[in-house]
């Protein structure tokens, strides 16, 4: 390796080395010592307690609507501002980028506003009389989704923006010279092209609602999720063992949905 | 064929009726004059923009995070600069690697990291608080200057900089001199990405508050669960604007084509 590349590296590396790698490892490595002891104790005390297999089983139901919900949102709206004239079409980026770019907590608050005791939603109802008295729509899974939905559609629908204006469409006008229909053309051209691209967008969705804090923290209510629950351990009952082995567990999930959902991307990529 | 058009264009607008009403919302609301966050107001008044000045943590806090997030870029930069001008410049055995272990921060729970900091950096490296916040702000923006200047690096012809040397300037002197300036907007543009990345950063500060110490986006997460007046729809529309403002200039840096590059 180039030596001048080595002493440019350098610095970054070490950083990152000493701020970020070496604090990850110890704290994985921790989590298998008890009493200076090797032992899997950690993490049986957690599988076991049926309260923290409710919390994975929460997150990860809401994690995957949030996704399904952000695909069958996103999709069609991607495509349809990867169709539009160009002026449009920087006008709707411009709009997904917008809210990308704005603050968690304040997207998060917004909700609050909306699906309160007395908020926007439970006030047409209360008043329509199409309920008698509010809905508990506030601080349950079902807020946290909207929210998680509302975080992370712009995501996924620039990620597809992405892979479809790379798509050629000189493949789709092909199709059609031969006869297809508009829609033949799509459903075997088009869709099959773009979904690897789907499939990446649904990995940053769902990865990210695994992990999201701000957004189930204003929500949820007393909800937990993981990323609540490591926070909880952490920082109010200041049980930093237990915080440890749910950070890993995090870390381990992670680290295998991108790993299955990037193996599983590429092997649809029909350009291999 | 029209049909599924009208179709979808609706669908469409419904999809960003979602996505920008929530927001539209809380700017309307932030203009309630009662105590209590209603929608729609009950009247205009620009009362809770007033407190936003009269709550001395709100003032306190915007201040440490505009700090945080300028010094902390300032070291991303120091070490990214470099790091992504040998990644691009010069090919070599575990480059690729090199390049993932420099952007795995993202990959990286925010939570996760923010919580591995405060237990090493904090209580076994025995840094005071705000070096912690620092350092973690600085650990997620360099992911974003990386990647945002190695992507201007690639429009820019190495041959150019050979050639500068090859008439008698020095490295550094054509480094500052003919690469820098030429990927200028590229650079501004991978500051005001980080800077947004870090100011609106929860998951690392929400670990790193101490006596004194907190930033915005926590002040603002505290506030909420103890008061719900206006006061918090104010500041998200004051944080708007800034937003749209850094946006714009982003645009005008180098496009929206690094959003949708991945």
């Amino acid at each position: 390796m180039n030596k001048r590349a080595i002493y440019l590296l350098l610095p970054g590396l070490l950083f990152l080395a000493a701020f970020m790698l070496v604090p990850i490892t110890l704290t994985i490595a921790s989590t298998f010592v008890q009493d200076g002891k090797l032992t899997l104790e950690g993490y049986l005390h957690f599988f076991r307690d049926g309260y923290f297999n409710r919390i994975l089983l929460t997150t990860l139901r809401v994690s995957v609507v949030t996704t399904l919900v952000c695909m069958l949102l996103g999709y069609p709206a991607a495509y349809y501002i990867s169709r539009a004239s160009a002026r449009k079409k920087s006008i709707l980026l411009a709009l997904s980028i917008f809210p990308l770019l704005t603050s968690p907590v304040v997207r998060s608050f917004s909700w609050m506003i909306i699906l309160g005791k007395k908020g926007l939603i439970n006030s047409f109802l209360v008043n329509t009389g199409l309920v008698a008295k509010p809905l508990d729509i506030l601080y349950t899974p079902a807020a946290m989704m909207i929210g998680l939905v509302h975080l992370f559609l712009p995501l996924i629908i620039i990620t597809l923006l992405g892979v479809m204006e790379n798509l050629d469409h000189e493949l789709v006008r092909a199709a059609r010279s031969l006869g297809a229909s508009p829609f033949a053309a799509f459903r075997k051209i088009t869709f099959p092209l773009t979904v690897p691209g789907l499939i990446i967008g649904g990995i940053l969705v769902f990865v990210g609602s695994l992990t999201a804090y701000t957004t189930p923290a204003l929500l949820g209510g007393k909800e937990r999720v993981v990323s609540t629950f490591l926070y909880q351990n952490a920082m109010t009952l200041n049980d930093w063992q237990a915080a440890s082995v749910i950070a890993v567990i995090m870390i381990v999930i992670t680290f295998v949905v991108v790993g299955l959902m990037n193996a599983w991307a590429n092997r649809l990529n029909p350009k291999g | 064929m029209k049909e599924g058009n009208r179709m979808l264009s609706l669908y469409t607008l419904l999809v960003f009726i979602f996505l920008l009403g929530p927001l539209v919302i809380i700017s309307i609301t932030s203009f309630e004059p009662g105590t209590v966050l209603k929608f729609p107001p009950e009247g205009f008044s620009l009362k809770w923009y007033k407190n936003i000045f009269e709550v001395s943590a709100f003032m306190e806090t915007f201040k440490t995070s505009i700090i945080i997030s300028l010094l902390g870029n300032l070291l991303a930069l120091l070490l990214g600069v470099p790091a992504a001008y040998a990644l691009s410049r010069y090919r070599f055995r575990g480059r690729d690697t090199l390049n993932a272990i420099f952007l795995s921060p993202v990959l990286i729970p925010g939570i996760v990291l923010g919580f591995t900091l405060l237990r090493y950096l904090i209580v076994v490296y025995g840094l005071p608080i705000v070096a912690g916040l620092l350092i973690g702000h600085t650990v997620i923006m360099l992911p974003f200057i990386i990647r945002v200047i190695a992507s201007s690096l690639e429009n820019f012809d190495f041959a150019v900089e050979e050639a500068a040397q090859s008439l008698g300037a020095s490295r550094l002197y054509t480094f500052f001199k003919v690469v820098l300036p030429n990927i200028r907007s590229g650079i501004l543009a991978a500051i005001l990405i980080a800077f947004l990345e870090s100011f609106n950063n929860v998951d690392i500060s929400v670990f790193m508050t101490g006596p004194g110490i907190s930033t915005l986006p926590i002040q603002m997460l505290t506030y909420v669960q103890n008061y719900f007046d206006p006061t918090i729809a104010a500041i998200s529309v004051i944080l708007m604007v800034l937003t749209a403002a850094l946006m714009f200039i982003i645009e005008r840096l180098m496009g929206f084509t690094y959003f949708t590059k991945r």
